[in-house]
């Protein structure tokens, strides 16, 4: 027969404790929980929370060469940068950019992703080849493409191809016309970021049964028909993540921008993100807080309400 | 029932915490101290103590000629009122360092490309240096004074004059048959005459020049950026067309080459034999000479219809940080070398590549200058300098021309268009800096 003295962990009255050991918890399990939690909490409040909010602050103040401003505005920042040209064309330059960049990164990173999948030599070589780009430092790959690859001058790497087949050096970044700057930044981007769609679309299409597609070929369906009815509808979810993930990337594009483009602090003003412009305006000489600010928060704002439409219309989270 | 303990007694649980403690604690003992800063805190508590020396700290960037780290090192260690720290700056350094003067943790002195810009004073982050100026102002270069006033102070002392002009290859000219030219018709047509084959005429850039000669075309045609009053200064046909000039160059593929990853201002493709003139900086002269012997003249940029010829000066100039603990103490170091050690200005302004120094009175002892094309150039300068901005011409000024010239040198934009769209823009920063 056991009696209560044996166990007085768990039948011992409770009324005793503390208030320091009741907000520790039973066996010090809150304690521990913010062991582990509190540095990267702290880490999160300190290096992302509190600049968004000092940031929200400051758009509504004249900001110049301070982050302690005094002189409060209003909308007035908002209005301004609404209202400059050169950030609505920015604006424009990366809807633009993202209609572009993201269908063509999810059909080659798809289309990659069926091939890959459907090898049965070295599989692992070809998904490693295509990943390990995405290894790779963005400003590392700008700059290669920049002075190397595409350099404009007759040493550049294609322009000595070109040379070899009779051809005059193309100055790839300096011309406008034709805008061949475009084919060496979405070319840089393709190359850093297909492997890692890839690998998503990968584990989307090995979730697929391969009893559907046998099914499916019964009834006659051809290659082409099978990847309509079979593969498009199940890889919607991943299909959604991916370009959920393409749409946020494309927007906050700087990376290779900044290094293909720049030149000795100064950046063209075609093919320049809203980050690149922000980034003269607020980080480098102009240092104006305010308005860099407000441009950052209505960049935000679009790209909230992007994904949200892009969610709706893809039904995101429903189940199919 | 109780846990598992080893010979200490403690539980597992007890040991692994401490152990986790230990490892935290070395972890941070191991990010250490040496910040690369001066200590700050010595400078702090030894700032009024007499005897005591305090630590300033002074920040260049990093310059493209060899042995001028050695050389500035040399001067602050000359220096012995106070320990100077000097700190040499790689990569974008008039951003890192307008970021700096945000925090505590800036420089004491710092130089700064053409003077700190309008709202760097207007925000109070430097110190006024007229009085340490004092009577040698008026031996300093009035152009570049000028550009480093605003509301009767001056705010940085000049520390070696840099200047852009145009280089030309003799021996290309004279087998065209082509007298080096003095107008900017005579530079077009020469400039043409002398795209043959892979050789082109004229380098301006990796831009065509959009980035470069902008303001040289302004100037050339009669107008300034701003004019006195701080009122828009080229709303002109006449700066219309001269600002064309360059996008006609562009498109006869006259001025179309690169020379990537350099551009403007180093000479490479000028001394490989790749383009007959260009437009280039003093400093690249070392190089020039070395490659072409005495095969190249020098000319300032001409004049247009109206205007005058120019030759591009700017100047690095010595400022202080309003938020430095011991301004007296960095104003009479930034007196002490780029006022009174003469010396040392013209070592630095002429050792390391070809400079002017900013005290008119050491051009005469600078070596490099005295004949040849260095003397050219001196003279050139001294005839035609022009300073390379304005103060009231700010950051976002100058973005919405360099934007502007870029589309109507390589989109063929409308100049009168570009400068309907910039005019806006700058009339209203400049407004909000003046009020």
């Amino acid at each position: 027969m056991t009696t209560h003295a044996e166990h007085p962990a768990t039948t011992g009255p409770r009324v005793g404790r503390s208030l320091g050991a009741r907000l520790r918890g039973r066996q010090n399990q809150n304690l521990w929980f913010w062991v582990f939690v509190g540095p990267f909490v702290a880490g999160l409040v300190l290096f992302i929370y509190v600049p968004i909010l000092w940031s929200l602050y400051l758009s509504f103040f004249s900001a110049y060469n301070t982050v302690t401003p005094t002189e409060f505005v209003g909308l007035d920042n908002y209005i301004g940068m609404l209202k400059d040209p050169s950030f609505r064309s920015s604006l424009w330059t990366f809807i633009v950019f993202a209609a572009f960049i993201v269908p063509a990164t999810w059909a080659l990173s798809l289309g990659t992703a069926i091939m890959v999948n459907r090898t049965r030599v070295a599989q692992a070589f070809f998904r490693s080849v295509f990943f390990i780009p995405t290894a790779c430092s963005y400003v590392v790959a700008s700059l290669i493409w920049k002075m190397s690859i595409f350099s404009g001058s007759s040493t550049g790497m294609l322009n000595q191809a070109l040379k070899a087949m009779g051809s005059d050096p193309v100055l790839w970044l300096s011309v406008t016309d034709p805008p061949w700057y475009w084919l060496v930044i979405v070319s840089v981007r393709i190359w850093l970021q297909l492997g890692f769609y890839m690998i998503l679309f990968i584990a989307g299409l090995q979730r697929i049964s391969p009893t559907l597609y046998e099914a499916a070929a019964i009834d006659g369906a051809t290659g082409w028909q099978q990847f309509r009815y079979v593969t498009l509808p199940l890889l919607r979810p991943t299909s959604t993540a991916v370009i959920l993930l393409l749409i946020i990337n494309a927007f906050q594009a700087f990376d290779e921008f900044f290094n293909i483009l720049s030149t000795m602090g100064n950046y063209p003003p075609y093919a320049r993100p809203p980050l690149v412009y922000l980034y003269y305006i607020a980080l480098g000489s102009g240092q104006d807080f305010g308005n860099g600010s407000a441009g950052a928060v209505i960049l935000t704002l679009v790209i909230a309400l992007v994904a949200i439409v892009q969610g709706r219309i893809m039904r995101l989270g429903k189940e199919d | 029932m109780a846990h598992s303990t080893d010979a200490f007694g403690l539980s597992r649980r007890q040991l692994l915490s401490i152990g986790g403690g230990i490892t935290a604690a070395g972890a941070l003992t191991a990010c250490g101290s040496n910040t690369g800063r001066a200590d700050s805190s010595a400078s702090a508590s030894g700032g009024a103590t007499s005897g005591e020396k305090v630590t300033l700290s002074q920040w260049y960037h990093q310059y493209g000629e060899e042995g001028t780290q050695q050389a500035v090192e040399k001067y602050a260690a000359a220096y012995t009122k106070a320990t100077v720290k000097v700190e040499w700056k790689p990569g974008d350094y008039d951003k890192t360092t307008a970021a700096s003067l945000l925090t505590d943790t800036g420089p004491d002195v710092f130089e700064y490309g053409n003077g700190p810009t309008i709202d760097m004073i207007k925000g109070k982050q430097v110190v006024d240096m007229t009085d340490a100026l004092g009577d040698a102002k008026s031996d300093f270069n009035e152009q570049i004074i000028k550009r480093y006033t605003f509301d009767g102070k001056v705010w940085a002392i000049p520390q070696l004059i840099d200047c852009i002009l145009l280089v030309y290859r003799k021996s290309m000219l004279d087998a065209a048959g082509i007298k080096p030219p003095t107008t900017l018709d005579e530079l077009v047509a020469a400039a043409r005459a002398l795209t043959k084959g892979d050789v082109k005429g004229l380098y301006l850039g990796n831009d065509g020049g959009a980035g470069l000669v902008g303001g040289n075309l302004l100037w050339g045609a009669g107008f300034e950026f701003l004019k006195e009053d701080g009122s828009f200064g080229f709303d002109d046909p006449k700066a219309g067309a001269a600002l064309k000039t360059l996008n006609t160059l562009w498109t006869e593929k006259v001025t179309q080459m690169s020379q990537d990853p350099k551009d403007w201002w180093a000479a490479d493709g000028f001394i490989a034999g790749q383009c007959a003139m260009a437009m280039t900086g003093l400093w690249t002269f070392p190089d020039i000479i070395k490659g072409l012997k005495d095969d190249f003249g020098v000319i300032p940029w001409p004049a247009g219809d109206g205007g005058k010829a120019t030759v591009t000066m700017g100047a690095y100039g010595s400022c202080v940080s309003a938020r430095s603990k011991n301004v007296d103490a960095a104003k009479e170091f930034a007196k002490w070398l780029w006022v009174d050690q003469t010396d040392s200005q013209v070592d630095f302004a002429t050792a390391y590549g070809y400079h002017i120094p900013a005290r008119k009175s050491l051009i005469g002892k600078a070596k490099t200058l005295q004949d040849g094309p260095g003397k050219d150039a001196a003279d050139a300068a001294f005839a035609h300098g022009h300073a390379q901005t304005m103060m009231l011409w700010t950051p976002k000024c100058q973005t919405a021309f360099s934007d502007g010239m870029t589309r109507i040198v390589k989109e063929g934009a409308d100049p009168m268009k570009e400068i309907a769209t910039m005019k806006p823009v700058i009339e209203a920063d400049v407004k909000r800096v003046l009020g």
